[in-house]
């Protein structure tokens, strides 16, 4: 079985009050043909070992790019980090040579990506693409790393998996394909994963069996997890705090219970509207009306404002800091309290 | 007669495509052939094992072994030797004692398309050797890194793409060689300009071929758990990337030959006293209404050796790609 346990060893990093990731600050910008693209206004988060924070957002939000940043896959140019920092274990990730970095990445911090079949290189057999990671990053001999790669192949319980080890990704179905990105993933062990979008491309079913698998590898292992997600179910049962992203900027962050109970921002509010509820039957879907503002030409003021019902004259002119409400509930609204009471 | 005037011999993705129909000749699936954890093949293992069950892959390795065994050793296929010349029996019919006829300095026809296949083999897999190492190289690095590299080494290639195949060739050819340049000196003077003048349409496809590779989110996974550039780009974007070269080189292995045959054709590749198919081709065309078997030999063993390279590239092509197992 494997021995996922590392986060003991957080102490011996000799950062020992630094949040395991720490994310401050941080601009992302495209320089494009048409302009400058902002696609992070200067997010800041952190996680925990064995936290599980969920970065929720529509399409063009952000909330890829910031993982993309942290993982430092960006590509620069067009990509351009003007301001911020990423700081792992109090190390700031984006100030690191290219080559400390690739040795944090896969071992410390890893990643699954939205689409599997697209994420696994096709012309590799999936027990090749697991061995792999032991080749490159440990060191492991062909036949070692073979049987590393069937034991995280059952690990991610695929059945028969020293028969599936030298098949090729498109011979396994959705589910199973995830599974076999997640088992990369986890190969060395990461004090953090990041999934982006990882359940998307499945169904229903399926996207419960993975996250699942998710949650009891993270219990098992203690590793951090960031969970980025457009899919409110998703999120619901797993995630332990929220930060819910709106044009490159995250306009609220809680624990999931409070936000789901009460959000304080009107977009957070708009989003849980929209789900659709079994006693609605019959009646029209609630729609947020618009669309996210263009990263070109943002809005003054609130970046929400043009699509906020309770949008104001001083929203249309003064853009609102990110605040605690309340103990533990940040918003960046100039009404919370309001929307929060309601 | 083979078509000399192609300047991007093969490089369409058409040409490619307008070969044998071999890809009907698919295998069955996959098998899962014992529960043993054996070690994960490489790729090129897997292809391997793929070639071994399609009959034409045989048939066209039988055909290209024919013909490097009489390029290696012409000796084995017949006991006259290529300048045993009887003049009385100039042009004579194919016969049950000279199966191919006479020329016209009464040489023996088989005798000479044998030893004619050491020169035409030569030139053919030294040029798509070559050429396919050159501009795949130069075409993966213009993709991979992209930019001002990208931007020069294009450019570069287009300066060649520019120039016309035979025009630059008869022009090379006319001013570096002499006509009593030996065989070998000879045959690396008509590689030396096919390799500069044909490895740009080998460059522009890899380099097509990376940046159609290089966004796929494999590639970026690869980044994120860890992969160094190089890594990268030979591990992740080489082997997806690398079938359409591997395919057109090998059709263009055909059409460097008939490259070679157009020069000797023309007087200015391979002279007498060495044995070429061109050459051979060239004299026989005169002799076309008196004696067509002098033309239609020669030609007919050329034209199979471009064949089975090119049905050659066909079935590497279906073995390296997993999708078609």
């Amino acid at each position: 079985m494997t021995s996922l346990d590392k986060s003991t060893d957080v102490a011996t990093l000799g950062h020992g009050d630094a949040p395991l990731l720490e994310v401050d600050d941080l601009y992302v910008e495209f320089h494009t043909r048409d302009g400058i693209a902002k696609a992070i206004n200067g997010v800041s988060f952190h996680l925990e070992a064995g936290e599980t924070l969920a970065v929720l957002g529509e399409s063009g939000s952000g909330k890829s790019v910031t993982a993309q940043a942290i993982m430092g896959i960006l590509d620069m140019p067009p990509a351009v980090v003007p301001r911020g920092a990423v700081r792992y274990a109090g190390r700031d990730l984006l100030t690191m040579s290219p080559k400390e970095r690739r040795k944090i990445r896969g071992p410390e911090i890893s990643m699954i990506f939205q689409d599997a079949l697209s994420a696994l290189n096709p012309v590799f057999p999936v027990g090749w693409q697991i061995a792999e990671m032991f080749r490159v990053h440990k060191g492991m001999n062909r036949r070692d790393a073979q049987a590393e790669a069937i034991r995280l192949m059952e690990r991610v319980q695929i059945p028969a998996a020293k028969d599936r080890v030298r098949s090729y990704p498109h011979q396994f179905s959705g589910g199973m394909r995830q599974r076999i990105m997640i088992a990369m993933a986890i190969a060395l062990n990461p004090r953090i994963l990041i999934a982006d979008e990882p359940t998307t491309a499945l169904d229903v079913t399926v996207q419960a069996q993975i996250m699942a698998l998710l949650q009891e590898i993270q219990e098992e292992s203690g590793m951090g997890l960031i969970l980025i997600t457009h899919d409110l179910g998703v999120v619901a049962d797993v995630a332990d705090r929220i930060a819910v992203m709106y044009a490159g900027r995250i306009v609220e962050s809680a624990d999931v219970l409070p936000l789901y109970a009460d959000p304080a921002h009107p977009y957070t509010e708009g989003l849980l509207a929209s789900i659709p509820q079994l006693e609605q039957k019959g009646k029209e879907l609630y729609a947020i009306k618009g669309l996210p503002p263009s990263l070109l030409r943002m809005p003054d003021g609130c970046k929400f404002n043009p699509r906020c019902s309770r949008a104001q004259d001083i929203c249309r002119t003064d853009d609102p800091e990110l605040r605690e409400v309340v103990p533990g509930r940040w918003s960046r609204c100039h009404f919370a309290e309001e929307v929060l009471g309601d | 007669m083979t078509d000399f005037s192609h300047h991007e011999p093969g490089a369409s993705g058409a040409a490619a495509e307008s070969g044998v129909p071999l890809g009907s000749l698919s295998t069955g699936p996959v098998e899962p052939d014992g529960g043993a954890a054996a070690p994960a093949r490489s790729p090129g293992a897997e292809a391997w094992r793929e070639l071994r069950r399609k009959p034409m892959f045989w048939i066209s390795a039988t055909v290209i072994f024919v013909f490097l065994l009489m390029a290696v050793w012409p000796s084995l296929f017949t006991d006259i030797g290529p300048r045993d010349a009887v003049l009385a029996d100039r042009w004579a019919k194919p016969s049950a004692e000279h199966w191919f006829g006479r020329d016209l300095q009464g040489y023996d026809l088989y005798t000479r398309c044998i030893y004619g296949a050491r020169a035409s083999i030569l030139v053919g897999l030294l040029t798509a050797t070559l050429t396919a190492l050159v501009g795949g190289f130069l075409g993966l690095i213009a993709g991979y890194m992209g930019g001002i590299t990208d931007t020069l080494l294009s450019r570069l290639a287009e300066v060649f793409f520019a120039i016309p195949l035979l025009l630059g060739a008869i022009i090379f050819l006319f001013s570096f060689s002499q006509p009593n340049d030996g065989f070998f000196k000879t045959v690396m003077s008509i590689v030396l300009i096919l390799v500069i003048l044909g490895w740009p349409s080998v460059f522009r496809l890899m380099r097509s071929s990376v940046l159609q590779v290089k966004p796929n989110d494999y590639v970026q996974a690869a980044r994120a758990l860890g992969g160094s550039p190089l890594r990268i780009a030979f591990r992740h974007i080489l082997p997806n990337a690398i079938g359409p070269v591997i395919v057109v080189s090998t059709i263009n292995l055909g059409v460097y030959i008939a490259s070679e045959a157009a020069l000797s054709f023309l007087g200015i590749g391979l002279q007498d006293p060495t044995v070429s198919w061109g050459q051979m081709i060239d004299e026989g065309s005169e002799q076309i209404r008196n004696a067509p078997h002098t033309l239609l030999f020669p030609a007919g063993f050329l034209s199979a050796a471009v064949l089975g390279f090119i049905m050659l590239g066909d079935t590497i092509r279906d073995a390296f790609d997993p999708k078609s197992r």
